[in-house]
């Protein structure tokens, strides 16, 4: 039988707050060692309470906005009570009742629309590391912000699944919320997969496949449940509501508890916190700071940049603000970056547009950021630190002036990322390392002489006055040779035609 | 209060105080002895004296701590097995506050563990004693501190007052005990016993004792977002007062001079004192009624007047608080779980006994009975009929007090149904104890502060309490007013 399957995901996202949710302790733990970034809150020492952040109030707007999401006005938090030893408290403080994140969507790139429920603020739990006899606890975690996405279950195929976490991911980044590490879990993906008949109106039993942290493994692993689902309708079997995990280098998920056995988590609200209350205009002002979110480079660029390229180039918000910088001058200076995350700049109020004349830089430069930047090894630690507006400006119009050619753009392009030759300027970056093209024909014609007036290339000139084409090459090379390189072959070549026709 | 100068010594006063908890030793009132580090931050003072240099307002003021509030000086038990051996890295704002100015703390002083009971019967170091008669309970959960202040061992103690732990053992042994309005003083620093009714506040001798640490200890504290702006030191005008009926306040400023102390510079004159009807019934000691009786002739005869009013949204009072606060107790109490601090049972192959062990042998009966309320009612399929109604309940109750005190300054109740009782005759009986809150709790639900005042002594001579009621804020104003009642 064909079944539709019907997908829901929550996310976990970290927030890049300077300090954690409820305390005033360093929330980047990146290189500390364990339990170096915890306070008595963290740690839940007797009497301490909770400090709200008032950051991650301001990220929650940004992520809620990059989503198109009400910001509601009055929420508050509550307690979840659970007993393991990376939760301190014996309780995570969440939202449940009331969250600040209001409906919303996402769109895919595909066009495809995927509504968001809600989203929560809430504490994230400490790391448990088990050995044989014991297991060791890191608090550094305890207590650093995440908000919760929680999507409607718009989503019907493994690869709307991948796309709509891709799309999370690329929006909480340009947002400026988070740092997006994958891989050190700064955001992770419970999926929840039902199948039913197709043409049916009523949902099937789902399975939740939880704590996912790539695009490929929520792909993989919602294919593999559709297909486990499928096989176990095919037989007549019923779906077990459950929890399952997903092993990557197995490529399957299993079970690991039924919701029969759920526990119960006697949600309460938060005594310690009074209740989120909003003013519209905070809500307003906050909104924008927003930056230029995917949806809005899309469409300033579609003419300049091709599809394909721009789809690589969105996820790296660095370099596409850097794009935006490019294209129209009131983006430019408004780029603060605390680490490698980009924070605060200009809001998204203003429409970006790309600017007369620019079209061809923002193309030229794209291609540089995607063939040159990304194929370099160093290119994580360039994109911290990106050359100005202006100096990228230059090197395009190095370029169409002919003032250097497509070997000489690229690898000055290069050394503008060099920490030694920053700030010097393109041109005289071009200049030091002698690559600026001989343009003047004045200058041209003179070296041509020279040339044609060797010894060595007299049998080239004969051969090509008789009618061998091909010696121009040699010609044009012996030239280049004599420029130092520097001669721009185009004009060269024109230079030779004219002299050896007379 | 005494406090150090050139003539009477930090060191002597510290001295003085440490002896007589010695002597008073077998009334089991300390969990600890603070004699090392009282001598050594007296002598500190009198240093300062002796050089001229500016001191605090409590230079030198020996107090007792209840055992619940964090400072590195011993360890902070909470009279509770479970939190043996901790001792506490941070110290909570309202004890900052009173060692900036010159308090010294002497000792930490027993209660029921984790402020569960209304005798300090409940602490894993035994009961302490009443002051006034061996046989009988201090009252709780404050009880060592009451003791404490009862016995002139200090000049004042800190305590704690959740639904009566405060007023109850002030009452039981004939000093003043203050629960303050929710939110003036910080609970940062204070082992949690239910965060929405918890209060910090004092047992002194005297109103003015009172006054001085009151404007010591409250104001906004940025690490309890709970605490409300400083009002205390703020509203001179106190116009809330005689706002019912749009009379014109009647504590009026007569020395817009000096407004460090309020002692004598108000006057109180013409005030409405409200009584509640329903507590004037046979479940309410006949001595307690009758002393409620003189105070109110003693309040006609210097102007006031007496108002009876129904206040019928009390009776739900001791049912709401009896959910809400085991919530809030099961929930607070979910860190104590032997993973990081206090007591840890050994007896533990797997994760599950060692939460399941270290939690049952480190709380005591009376913990665990809240703990498994508390948890009753905030499970799914109950958190409606029990949780979400009693929080219903609370607001009827908070209406209830504002509509009161649109008719009346103050309200006068008794603070407990009865004088001191004997050592172990409720302690079996856990609703018998419950009742003992019953005129207590509603104000922790409202949030309204009270004001145990001493109202002199049964024939056979235990002290009796009555209990000054104000509405949100009016804190200073109870104080001054407690005068009256003298």
């Amino acid at each position: 039988m064909k079944y539709l399957p019907t997908i829901g995901i929550e996310c976990h996202v970290q927030l890049c707050t300077k300090t954690k949710l409820f305390s005033e302790v360093d929330n980047d733990a990146r290189g500390k060692e364990p339990n170096s970034c915890v306070s008595p809150i963290d740690y839940a020492l007797p009497g301490m309470l909770p400090r709200l952040n008032g950051e991650a109030i301001r990220f929650a707007i940004l992520a809620g906005r990059a989503m198109n999401c009400k910001i509601n006005l009055h929420s508050r938090f509550d307690r979840k009570h659970y007993f393991y030893p990376d939760s301190p408290k014996g309780y995570q403080i969440t939202q449940f009742y009331q969250p600040i994140i209001g409906a919303g969507y996402v769109e895919l790139p595909s066009g495809t629309k995927i509504r968001i429920e809600h989203a929560h603020l809430e504490g994230d739990a400490g790391k448990l590391t088990h050995f044989d006899t014991y297991s060791l606890v890191d608090f550094n975690r305890v207590d650093t912000p995440l908000i919760e996405i929680v999507s409607m279950p718009d989503i019907h195929s493994a690869k709307d699944a991948h796309d709509y976490c891709k799309e999370l991911w690329r929006l909480m980044c340009h947002a400026g919320v988070t740092y997006g590490d994958l891989y050190n879990g700064n955001m992770r993906f419970d999926v929840n997969i039902s199948l039913a008949p197709e043409g049916s109106k009523e949902l099937g039993t789902r399975a939740e496949v939880k704590n996912l942290n790539s695009f490929r493994s929520v792909e993989r692993a919602t294919s593999y449940e559709i297909k486990r689902q499928s096989k176990l309708l095919d037989q007549g079997k019923k779906v077990v509501q459950e929890t399952r995990g997903w092993s990557d280098a197995e490529g399957k998920t299993t079970g690991q508890r039924s919701k029969e056995e759920a526990k119960d988590y006697r949600y309460m609200p938060e005594p310690d916190l009074p209740p989120i209350n909003l003013s519209k205009e905070f809500v307003e002002t906050e909104s924008a700071k927003l930056p230029l979110m995917p949806s809005d480079y899309r469409s300033a660029f579609s003419d300049a940049v091709k599809p394909d390229t721009l789809e690589i180039l969105l996820d790296y918000p660095q370099l596409m603000q850097k794009l935006g910088e490019i294209a129209s001058p009131s983006h430019l200076g408004h780029t603060s970056l605390r680490s490698s995350v980009p924070r605060g700049f200009q809001g998204r109020s203003a429409k970006l547009m790309v600017l007369d004349g620019m079209a061809s830089t923002i193309s030229l430069i794209s291609n540089l950021f995607t063939s040159v930047l990304l194929a370099e090894e160093k290119s994580a630690e360039y994109l911290n630190d990106l050359p100005s507006a202006k100096d990228l400006i230059e090197l395009a119009e190095m370029n169409e002036k002919k003032e250097l050619s497509s070997t000489a753009t690229k690898e000055v392009f290069l050394k503008l990322f060099d920490p030694q030759m920053k700030g010097r300027g393109t041109k005289n970056i071009a200049k030091e390392l002698g690559l600026i093209q001989e343009n003047d024909l004045g200058a041209l014609e003179k070296i041509v002489d020279v040339v044609l007036a060797k010894p060595e290339t007299q049998k080239a000139q004969n051969d090509f006055k008789a009618g061998e084409e091909k010696v121009i090459g040699f010609l044009v090379g012996q030239v280049m040779k004599e420029s130092h390189g520097k001669a721009n072959p185009g004009a060269v070549q024109k230079i030779l035609r004219d002299r050896l026709s007379k | 209060m005494k406090i150090a100068n050139k003539k009477v010594t930090a060191e002597r006063l510290v001295k003085d105080a440490l002896a007589k908890a010695k002597h008073f030793a077998d009334y089991n009132i300390f969990t600890f002895l603070n004699e090392e580090g009282a001598i050594k931050k007296a002598r500190e003072i009198d240093a300062k004296i002796a050089k001229g240099e500016k001191v605090g307002k409590l230079a030198g003021v020996p107090y007792a701590l209840k055992d619940n509030f964090l400072s590195p000086e011993g360890e902070t038990t909470a009279s509770a097995h479970i939190l043996q051996g901790f001792t506490s890295p941070v110290t909570a704002t309202a004890v900052a506050k009173l060692e900036a100015e010159g308090a010294i703390m002497i000792g930490r002083t027993n209660l029921d563990a984790f402020a569960h009971g209304s005798s300090t019967e409940n602490s894993y170091f035994g009961p302490t004693l009443n002051a006034f008669d061996r046989e009988r309970v201090a009252g709780g959960s404050s009880g060592g501190s009451a003791v404490a202040v009862a016995l002139d061992i200090v000049e004042f103690a800190t305590g704690t007052d959740t639904g009566g732990s405060i007023r109850q053992p002030a009452s039981f042994n004939g000093v003043y005990g203050l629960k303050p309005t929710y939110g003036c003083i910080s609970r940062y620093g204070v082992v949690a016993m239910a965060s929405s009714t918890d209060c910090i506040g004092f047992f002194t001798k005297t109103p003015d004792d009172m006054d001085l640490l009151m404007s010591i200890a409250s104001g906004q504290d940025s690490k309890d977002m709970t605490t409300l702006p400083d009002y205390y030191n703020t509203e001179l005008e106190r116009s809330h007062l005689g706002h019912a009926q749009g009379r014109s306040p009647k504590l009026t400023v007569l020395d817009e001079t000096s407004s460090s102390s309020i002692s004598n510079n108000h006057k109180a004159s013409g005030c409405r004192v409200g009584i509640i009807k329903d507590f004037d019934n046979d479940s309410v000691d006949a001595e307690i009624r009758q002393a409620l009786k003189e105070k109110c002739e003693l309040l006609k005869s210097k102007g006031h007047e007496i108002v009876e009013l129904e206040m019928p949204s009390l009776k739900y009072a001791l049912s709401a608080y009896y959910i809400i606060v085991p919530a809030e107790v099961a929930s607070n109490l979910s860190r104590y779980d032997g993973i990081r601090y206090g007591f840890r049972s050994d007896d533990s192959a797997v994760l599950d006994d060692l939460y399941d062990h270290t939690r049952s042998e480190g709380f005591m009966p009376e913990n665990k009975r809240r703990i498994m309320i508390g948890n009753f009612v905030l499970s799914s399929g109950f958190y409606d009929a029990y949780f979400l109604k009693a929080a219903k309940a609370r607001t009827l109750i908070i209406k209830e007090y504002e509509k009161a005190f649109s008719k009346v300054d103050f309200i006068l109740t008794p603070v407990a149904p009865n004088p001191a009782f004997k050592l172990g005759e409720k302690v079996n009986d856990p609703v018998a104890m419950y009742l003992e809150d019953v005129m207590s709790v509603s104000l922790n639900l409202a949030g309204v502060p009270g004001l145990t005042v001493p109202a002199g002594k049964t024939k056979t001579g235990l002290p009796l309490g009555l209990q000054l009621v104000g509405p949100r804020r009016s804190d200073k104003n109870l104080i001054e007013f407690a005068k009256e009642l003298k």
